[in-house]
């Protein structure tokens, strides 16, 4: 039953980032709403670690499942822009090897010395 | 047969389950850095699916049952975060630049291959929220004149393409530090690549998590103020 109410705690802060996800005019989704607002009780003490933790670990090491479906519906897209797609497919993949090498050197670059020493 | 599996309740779910199995399978063995499961999986369902002529609603129909935990694991991604906390504090320089660093290449090279590739305005705008978590794409996309559908498959596209290169690209960057490669995970390939970081590890994927957040609220800011730029 631990793992049931476990979930409970995190779907709580998946309907409470729903809720706030209605209310505020953002383009934020409520999952980052309940990320933020999870990470908030976490910090205040309102919930503690032990009531999340063992279904919070299933949860995001079985994550790479939950992508299978929104990956493949890649497959409903590509043949409206086939024009384009050179170009795209070119643009998505210089950008992020970009953005990976920019926010990891720079990132790496400006660390405290110190903590260079746990690598 | 496709009457049957498109009233199937259980089809996509079992299917799609079946595929990353083997696919985890294949990629153990292979042990190659650019083996990504996911990468794997999703090529292999979208070509049984064309092959067999079913329809994606099909497969979804059953699917979908996953996609639906989608938001709660990404809510306990605060978990790693909170356990991470003082090594966020004692780093917050570093993270806040590096995150912002990576935003801005990122908004200059969309820009700039746009311009040199004279590719639509609307193409730009479909592509300037990629690197960021879906929803957040969307919703920007949206709002600035891009493609939603467009931007869906890139903001996918770039997360696969993220999560299968990131090893190799630390590893001949000589990126090291893992607060370094998990910011650069998240800030390039969202949540897809926040499960690459969680496979380094667990402040890989702490940061990586944390990244995703930030660089989606300040995308969500700052993509319209780009948006005026072509």
């Amino acid at each position: 039953m631990e793992y049931v109410f476990q979930l409970l705690v995190i779907l709580g802060a998946s309907f409470l980032g729903e809720v706030l996800h209605a209310l505020l005019p953002l383009p934020v989704p409520a999952s980052v709403y309940g990320l933020i607002l999870l990470f908030t009780a976490l910090m205040t003490g309102i919930v503690k670690l032990e009531k999340v933790e063992k279904t919070g670990s299933f949860l995001i090491g079985t994550m790479s499942v939950y992508f299978i479906s929104p990956s493949v519906s890649l497959m409903t897209v590509i043949a409206q822009y086939v024009d384009s797609l050179p170009a795209v497919i070119l643009l998505c993949l210089l950008s992020t090897l970009l953005v990976m090498a920019v926010t990891g050197k720079v990132t790496e670059l400006l660390l405290k010395p110190e903590d260079k020493t746990h690598e | 047969m496709n009457k049957f599996l498109a009233e199937s309740g259980y089809f996509g779910l079992f299917f799609g389950l079946l595929v990353f199995w083997g696919s985890t399978k294949l990629c153990r063995k292979f042990r190659s850095g650019l083996a990504n499961p996911l990468l794997l999986t999703t090529a292999a369902i979208i070509l049984f699916l064309t092959v067999f002529q079913v329809d994606y609603e099909t497969f979804d129909r059953g699917a979908s049952h996953l996609t639906y935990f989608l938001t709660p694991a990404t809510v306990a991604l605060a978990i790693p975060m909170y356990k991470q906390v003082s090594l966020l504090k004692k780093n917050l320089a570093a993270i806040g630049i590096g995150i912002l660093s990576g935003i801005a290449a990122n908004i200059v090279c969309i820009l700039s291959l746009c311009l040199l590739f004279r590719l639509d305005p609307e193409i730009y705008h479909s592509l300037l929220p990629k690197s960021v978590t879906t929803a957040i794409a969307i919703g920007v996309s949206a709002e600035i004149g891009g493609v939603p559908s467009l931007t869906v498959a890139s903001v996918v596209f770039t997360g696969l393409f993220g999560s299968s290169v990131a090893r190799t690209v630390f590893r001949l960057l000589s990126i090291r530090h893992p607060v370094a490669v998990g910011l650069a995970c998240g800030n390039s390939a969202h949540a897809i690549g926040t499960v690459a970081a969680l496979e380094i590890g667990e402040v890989e994927g702490a940061m990586s998590g944390l990244a995703m957040v930030i660089a989606g609220v300040l995308t969500a800011v700052l993509a319209p103020l780009a948006a005026g730029l072509l």
